[in-house]
């Protein structure tokens, strides 16, 4: 019997990115010294991918038996995975230059993890988000180790992989349960499943699935209390990496979270709601307290990252198409915060010792070189979600739903949290404008770093002007309905 | 009738060498009775009709793991009797284990029930074995179906591949590897040198 040709035409990004991996590893492996080859190929690739994700019809189509979806949803949250990850490899070429520890399989790695978030976010069956997260983190786990001289490199690599394989297993577990109790594992069936079970209520095995699955997906957006590796692996792997942690895993990881609860589990708000809004609580609060202690700046972004999962997650409690949209704002914004950040981080670099990551390197840096100084104030005030800056409107896009649903004490303690997380952030600012100057960061950064920093901090600024906000806006919305209304 | 006796032929091995690979003395024949073990699993397999299971039980298992046990026995210097020393103690918390385990099984399978409507929503039927065999029936939905999972299975594995080597392989200097233009340019003056000695002196 021949079978339909399966319609791949949603699926070009994809297909590029895995096509495009395998030709940069032979051209990697046939061509000497060809790590700025491959990388800007790398990025290249990424790019066409961008396009073709966006030529992709909004509608949303199934591909590949139901296992792949594709709609607003998707799309827009491919376009954010896609762009991160580019800006990573880009961010990547003057750190390897510069400490002299240059291969190929960096970029390529970093394709393969695209794809497996790209995989992850299209997931519409339990099995292809298990084997996109698997693809995602595995190339992960390669990353956080690439340093393999550094003992803190290796142990983060370590680290990652022991606790990423446990929650994989609690995950699988889940989905076991899930496909014993249900019948099945394809998104669509389970939640006509679970439709149908009525006044009754689901059986208490689907329920401990969703939980397992729950747990296993928030060691991915690492929400509390399931962090515990992430401010190791952040200080452990080199920065490029950490910055490509910070945001492109935990954005794919929040689309799969929401396409998982809205789906199949769409008729169970009761039963998850619980579980996110502990998560939701418990990270805001424990990025915005363990984060005062810290004296590493990368420790201090995991912490902050930590925080930042339990402010989108406030998005998804109210399960409405507004809510969502507050996420993926949130979800927007925090890239361009981190990304902006990030560059900062790697230009805190002296001539004789390196990478410094230590707090206190930045002291008086408004003397020493005002111009970073002025981007870390820019990012540290965003951060913090002070108006009128962007990471302001993205807080604001994910308290006013819980705000209209009523859960005033939710939204109290989202904005307390936000105001103890402000000192650690403000805390830099006058570190670098009131503090004793200490010796200078050699002043070397490439022309894709400085366009790279400008955007972000001009995004960051003019987002309170309707035109640069307008489409970000619009864009979220779309994607939001998209994934509400199935 | 013959499926009976090779029911019972197989069956009495694998028990039998299964407890061999427990007490065997010397390691090596564990890992060579663990083979026997899965060969006659594999046996069993077929006589259940379940010929592809069989098949990957040869292939993986005597294939790939078995090889590797046999190999790790054989490099690694493991003290195996060091090993064996509490046996005996712990053989009746070891029996009880196992006693609970299997009546947890039988109670498993005695309160096997399926939700309702679950064959309407099942995602890929089996076709009766009648009509086509198992291996063919895993083939058409794995290449058809599933292609999209057997293709990112296939990119996962490229990424272990990767990350082994990318993590492992190192560019050693001073590696000797061997060059067949330089050894067939070779000249005799290069390899040897004579030298007169005299008698009594050495050089």
């Amino acid at each position: 019997m021949l079978e339909q040709f399966p319609n791949i035409s949603i699926a070009y990004g994809e297909i590029l990115l895995s096509l495009g991996a395998l030709v940069l590893l032979m051209v990697g492996v046939f061509k000497k010294d060809s790590v700025n080859l491959v990388s800007w190929l790398s990025v290249g690739f990424m790019a066409i991918a961008l396009c073709l994700t966006m030529a992709t019809p909004t509608v949303q189509t199934y591909t590949f038996s139901n296992l792949f979806v594709a709609d607003d949803f998707t799309q827009y949250m491919k376009m954010l995975v896609l762009v991160a990850a580019a800006l990573a490899v880009i961010m990547s070429r003057e750190f390897f230059k510069l400490e002299g520890d240059e291969r190929f399989e960096f970029p390529v790695l970093l394709v393969l993890a695209t794809v497996g978030m790209m995989v992850m976010v299209s997931a519409n069956d339990l099995m292809s988000l298990y084997m996109g997260i698997e693809l995602q983190s595995l190339s992960l786990y390669v990353l956080a180790a690439f340093k393999r001289d550094s003992e803190r490199s290796t142990e983060a690599g370590l680290k990652y992989f022991v606790l990423g394989a446990l929650s994989s297993g609690i995950l699988l577990y889940g989905c076991s349960l899930i496909y014993g109790f249900i019948g099945s594992t394809n998104f669509s069936s389970i939640g006509n499943v679970i439709s149908n079970y009525g006044d009754h209520g689901a059986p208490i095995g689907v329920i401990i699935g969703l939980v397992f699955v729950l747990a296993g997906l928030a060691f991915k957006i690492s929400a509390v209390p399931f962090h515990m590796w992430t401010p190791d692996v952040y200080e452990g792997s080199q920065t490029p990496v950490t910055a490509f942690f910070a945001v492109a895993p935990k954005v794919a990881a929040l689309a799969l979270l929401a396409r998982t609860l809205y789906v199949p589990f769409g008729d169970m708000s009761a039963s998850w709601s619980q579980v996110i809004i502990f998560m939701s609580v418990a990270s805001m609060i424990l990025g915005s307290f363990a984060a005062i202690m810290q004296t590493n700046i990368k420790r201090l972004m995991a912490y902050s990252s930590i925080g930042h999962v339990g402010f989108a997650l406030l998005g998804l409690i109210s399960g409405t198409s507004e809510g969502l949209r507050g996420l993926i704002i949130y979800m927007t914004i925090y890239l361009v915060m981190n990304v902006g950040m990030f560059v900062c981080i790697m230009s805190m670099r002296r001539k004789e010792d390196g990478m410094v990551e230590d707090i206190k390197e930045l002291s008086g840096l408004a003397k020493t070189d005002p111009p970073l100084a002025a981007f870390i104030s820019i990012f540290m005030f965003s951060l913090a979600g002070v108006p009128p800056l962007a990471g302001f409107f993205a807080k604001w896009y994910v308290i006013i739903p819980i705000v209209r649903d009523g859960n005033f004490i939710l939204a109290t303690i989202a904005v307390l949290a936000s105001v103890v997380g402000a000192y650690y952030y403000i805390r830099i600012v006058k570190l670098m404008y009131f503090d004793e100057p200490v010796e200078k960061f050699i002043s070397r950064k490439s022309y894709p770093m400085k366009i790279i920093v400008t955007l972000s901090a001009l995004l960051v600024l003019a987002f309170i002007i309707p035109q640069v906000s307008n489409p970000v806006l619009e864009g979220a919305t779309a994607a939001a309905q998209g994934l509400v209304s199935q | 009738m013959i499926a009976a006796i090779c029911f019972y032929i197989f069956a009495t091995i694998l028990v039998g060498s299964a407890i061999m690979v427990v007490f065997s003395k010397n390691p090596v024949h564990s890992v060579l009775f663990l083979i026997l073990a899965f060969f006659n699993a594999a046996g069993l397999f077929v006589l259940l009709g379940a010929e592809f299971i069989a098949m990957i039980l040869v292939i993986v298992y005597v294939g790939a793991v078995a090889v590797m046990f046999l190999f790790v026995v054989m490099m690694l210097d493991i003290n195996f009797t060091e090993l064996r020393k509490g046996v005996q103690d712990y053989l009746p918390i070891g029996l009880l284990i196992g006693v609970i385990l299997m009546v947890e099984m039988i109670f498993i399978v005695g309160g096997w029930h399926m939700s309702d409507g679950i064959a309407t929503i099942i995602l890929a039927p089996t076709p009766p074995l009648s009509e086509v065999t198992n291996t063919d029936a895993i083939g058409r939905i794995l290449y058809t179906d599933y292609i999209y999972l057997f293709q990112i299975a296939g990119l996962i594995l490229l990424v272990a591949m990767i990350g082994a080597i990318v993590l492992t392989h190192r560019k050693r200097a001073g590696v000797k590897k061997q060059n067949i233009g330089d050894q067939v340019r070779r000249r005799r003056g290069q390899a040897y040198e004579a030298i007169d000695v005299k008698p009594g002196q050495g050089i």
